[in-house]
């Protein structure tokens, strides 16, 4: 068997491969674990019925759409309320709804948008809640 | 017919994950076993493909170029890139055929008209097939964000780009439209022009469903029928890493999406997508138009025992001289003096 033009074509698949199998040389093999979203927020602690706007089903997998809707009809239909499948209101907002409980952006929201690389345009315009970092913590509890 | 045992086998492909997974609970074999075999035969098949190729030669020049040789006449201006005669001139052409695709842009329709045959402006292919190409390589890399951790720069960048106009939550993405819209178009090109239809076969219809199978799927999980994108990250990432992990709960939309992805990758090296790297290898496009200028030796040609005019003289002079043929040397005595 004679290999015509060896040299440009072992170039060629060199860069090829090269290419093509960068997920697998680019991670080294290593996984991080799935994130896990922080709920031990000091107001989700002091809910007795721990349960949020709709099902953690939903939640994961759609709650930048519910997001949406609440956006079109609080500032088109001035909608400011959110009535659960389980009966409740809730105001449909993002700062005064969702971050009341979920007060930990970074350990919540973050854990996973960072995972798949994602940043959500939330913030462009919200303000998340001010986080009190664990040092800040331990100084707190020492006075 | 072709078009239709297409659709079967597509539709039969999405009918097999649904079975598999759905009643077999065969979730292992779809989400790692089949992919990582669809991608070792990929691999495989894409280099014995490659040295199958290498093995023929190329002796000439085949310069089926679109413009002016070099150095023709001296008053006549030379088409640098259409028909180069230098390296730097043949990589120009390639480059302007992988990227911009310049032989489909050439393409033109022929009519009839008042009798006539006449030649048209036909430009409907060549931007489907830029724009499809296109979007199906953004969604490729998009996809990275899924088999890498942390997500590099170059891909959080392209989703950025690619959800640009912000509608909807989660953004719509202007590649997923795009993709769809050509596939669409390259698709009903194939059943309602006479002539392509006559020429299509069912693996020319296969890929195209296949494709637009794969994009159906995947919009339908970003926009309607929503996964949970975190456990699919879980488990591309244990493929990613050669750690597979099947997370319960993800629905079977997305494993038909990884099946077709799977049979796309397996089907790759023996169907002609391989144009992918056979467009770097076509000898109409890759050689520079020197044929007037280099020596090329026939890469097979092998030593020739050869019997030159002037040995065959030697042989057989005194007898080409008796007969009264003409001889380039005469003999050195005549032929009468000899018989004394």
């Amino acid at each position: 068997m004679r290999i015509y033009n060896a040299k440009p074509i072992f170039i060629g698949l060199v860069i090829f491969f090269g290419f093509a199998t960068f997920p697998f040389w680019y991670n080294g093999g290593r996984a991080a674990p799935p994130p896990e979203p922080k709920l031990d927020t000091p107001v989700i602690q002091k809910l007795e019925k721990k349960e949020c706007v709709a099902s953690k089903d939903y939640m994961r997998k759609s709650h930048m759409d519910l997001l949406n809707k609440w956006r079109t009809e609080a500032v088109r239909l001035a909608n400011r309320y959110y009535v659960s499948a389980a009966g409740n209101t809730y105001p449909a907002s993002l700062q005064r709804g969702c971050m009341k409980c979920h007060s930990n952006k970074t350990e919540f929201c973050d854990q996973c948008h960072n995972y798949i690389g994602l940043t959500p345009y939330c913030w462009d315009c919200h303000i998340p809640p001010k986080q009190v970092t664990q040092t800040e913590q331990v100084a707190k509890k020492g006075e | 017919m072709g078009m239709k045992f297409a659709l079967n086998v597509v539709l039969g492909l999405a009918l097999f994950a649904i079975v598999g997974v759905k009643l077999l609970g065969l979730n292992y074999l779809f989400g790692v076993v089949i992919p990582y075999l669809a991608v070792t035969l990929f691999f495989l098949g894409f280099i014995h493909r490659i040295f199958m190729w290498a093995r023929s030669a190329v002796p000439f020049r085949i310069p089926t170029t679109g413009g002016q040789q070099y150095s023709s006449l001296p008053w006549v201006k030379s088409s640098k890139f259409d028909n180069p005669h230098t390296k730097w001139g043949v990589v120009v052409r390639m480059a302007l055929e992988v990227l911009v695709f310049r032989s489909l842009f050439r393409n033109t329709k022929m009519l009839k008209r008042e009798g006539k045959i006449t030649y048209h402006w036909e430009k409907w292919l060549w931007i489907a097939a830029l724009a499809f190409h296109y979007s199906f390589l953004v969604i490729f890399l998009r996809h990275l964000r899924f088999f890498t951790d942390p997500v590099p720069g170059f891909v959080q960048f392209l989703e950025k780009a690619d959800s640009f106009f912000e509608m909807a939550l989660p953004g719509l993405l202007m590649s997923d439209i795009v993709l769809v819209a050509a596939v669409t178009y390259l698709l009903i090109r194939r059943i309602i022009i006479p002539q392509v239809k006559y020429v299509s076969l069912p693996a020319d219809y296969f890929v195209l469903f296949l494709i637009l199978g794969l994009g159906l799927t995947g919009i339908l999980m970003r926009y309607f029928w929503r996964v949970d994108i975190i456990k699919i990250k879980e488990l591309t990432m244990g493929l990613a890493t050669f750690h597979p992990v099947v997370p319960d709960g993800l629905s079977v939309i997305f494993y038909m999406h990884l099946f077709f992805v799977s049979t796309l990758f397996a089907y790759f090296p023996f169907s002609k997508l391989m144009h992918m790297p056979g467009v770097f290898l076509s000898p109409t496009r890759n050689l520079p138009n020197d044929t007037r200028m280099r020596r090329h030796v026939n890469p097979w040609d092998y030593p020739v025992k050869v019997h030159t005019y002037e040995a065959y003289e030697e042989e057989f002079r005194e007898k080409m001289v008796e007969a009264g043929i003409p001889v380039e040397k005469p003999l050195e005595k005549p032929v009468e003096q000899q018989e004394e």
